[in-house]
Order: C-alpha cells, then structure tokens, then sequence
C-alpha cells in the first residue's frame, strides 16, 4: 500500500527542487492529493503539467493509486 | 467486442460529440465523487454533453488511457481535445475558463444551483455495454 511520503520523495526525485506536499486524503492509502510547486511547469499548459505527474507513477495510477488529485504551480 | 473495436468507439466518440465525457457511472447516477464532481461542473453550465460510462467493461478504461494518455476518469473532452481530470475542470469551472471554453455563460451565482430536474440529458454515444453482448 503506498503512503503520503513516498509519493511525496518519488515526486521530489522527479522535479528536483519542486516543493511538493502529498495527502492521503481517506487514509486509506488509495486516494491521494499532490501540491507541486516547480519550475519545470513554466511554459506548459495544465494537461502537460499533470501528465508530468502521472508519468511519474505509469500504471500504478488508476492501480494501487487509485486516484490521484494534482494542483501544480511555477514558482 | 474486440479492445480495438472498442478503441474506435471511444475516437469515434471524442470525434463526434463537441463535448464529451468519460466517467464513472452515468451523469444521472455517478459511481465516483470525482466524476460525480466533473458531471456536476458541467450540469450547473447547462451545456449538452455526451457522457460514456467506463465502468462496464475493464477493457474502456485501458483503451482510454491509451488514446489519451491519461490513466484516470473523469476525462473531458471538448472539440475532440482532452480538456483534463476532475481537478482541471473544476479549477477551469471555478475561473469561469471551463464556461467561456464552452461558449456558455457561468450560471449566476445569486441562483444558486440549476434545479436538478434540469439536468440535461446527455445524449449519445449508446452506452458500449449494448453493443458487448
């Protein structure tokens, strides 16, 4: 089952100096919700800069994760 | 029904509905609170849309990601271009973008919400799971 931190490391792996913040939102460690500030969104439209974040995960979204909520942002 | 038959009927569905929705469950009874979430965006702007339920069969939902390169639902599609999940179209309803993208105008808020008997029927595709049997 995967949990808040460690999506939380492998997004900040993903976009180094990104400020990232994860919530499980039920707890049950299938529902989560990212907060990405980086600069690697400047210049994209919202679709990219979500599909950034997915790609992070592959299949595992819609899998394990079972849903993922994205809010991104540049600095 | 092949995964590439069903693969043609979701282009075919992003290609003739202006705007069309992927979702979990139906408009009318949504199965999830983010498509339940995304529908509702898109009754409270009253517009016309075509909505497909992905839940019938597993193969939908693989056959989706794939033309999209999107792996969860909701998916909006407007003008056959994927507009976003839930989280893109509420950000878009909430700015007034998603209203001014349909070319419709935002509900007033003073209304409140569009009584629900109003709720637009979405019409077409046919539902896929008619045609898996």
């Amino acid at each position: 089952m995967p949990h808040a931190i460690e999506l939380e490391q492998r997004i900040q792996q993903a976009f180094p100096g990104a400020n990232v913040h994860v919530d499980d939102l039920t707890g049950g460690g299938d529902h989560f919700r990212a907060e990405i500030v980086s600069d690697r969104f400047e210049g994209l439209s919202r679709i990219e800069q979500h599909k950034l974040v997915y790609g992070v995960f592959g299949d595992e979204v819609g899998g394990a994760i079972h849903a993922l909520s994205i809010k991104t942002s540049t600095p | 029904m092949e995964s590439s038959e069903i693969r043609k009927f979701i282009e075919q569905a992003i290609a003739e509905n202006e705007v069309m929705l992927f979702m979990k469950g139906t408009p009318e009874q949504p199965r999830c609170g983010f498509s339940m979430r995304a529908s509702g965006a898109l009754n409270e702007l009253g517009v016309q849309y075509a909505a497909l339920d992905i839940l019938p069969d597993p193969r939908i939902k693989q056959e989706l990601a794939a033309v999209s390169g999107w792996p969860t639902s909701p998916q909006l599609f407007v003008g056959g271009e994927l507009i976003g999940g839930c989280d893109i179209v509420l950000e878009m309803y909430e700015s007034g973008e998603l209203a001014e993208r349909l070319g419709v105008e935002m509900p007033d808020e003073d209304e409140g919400p569009a009584p629900s008997v109003e709720m637009p029927v979405s019409k077409g595709p046919i539902p896929l799971e008619n045609r898996l049997g």
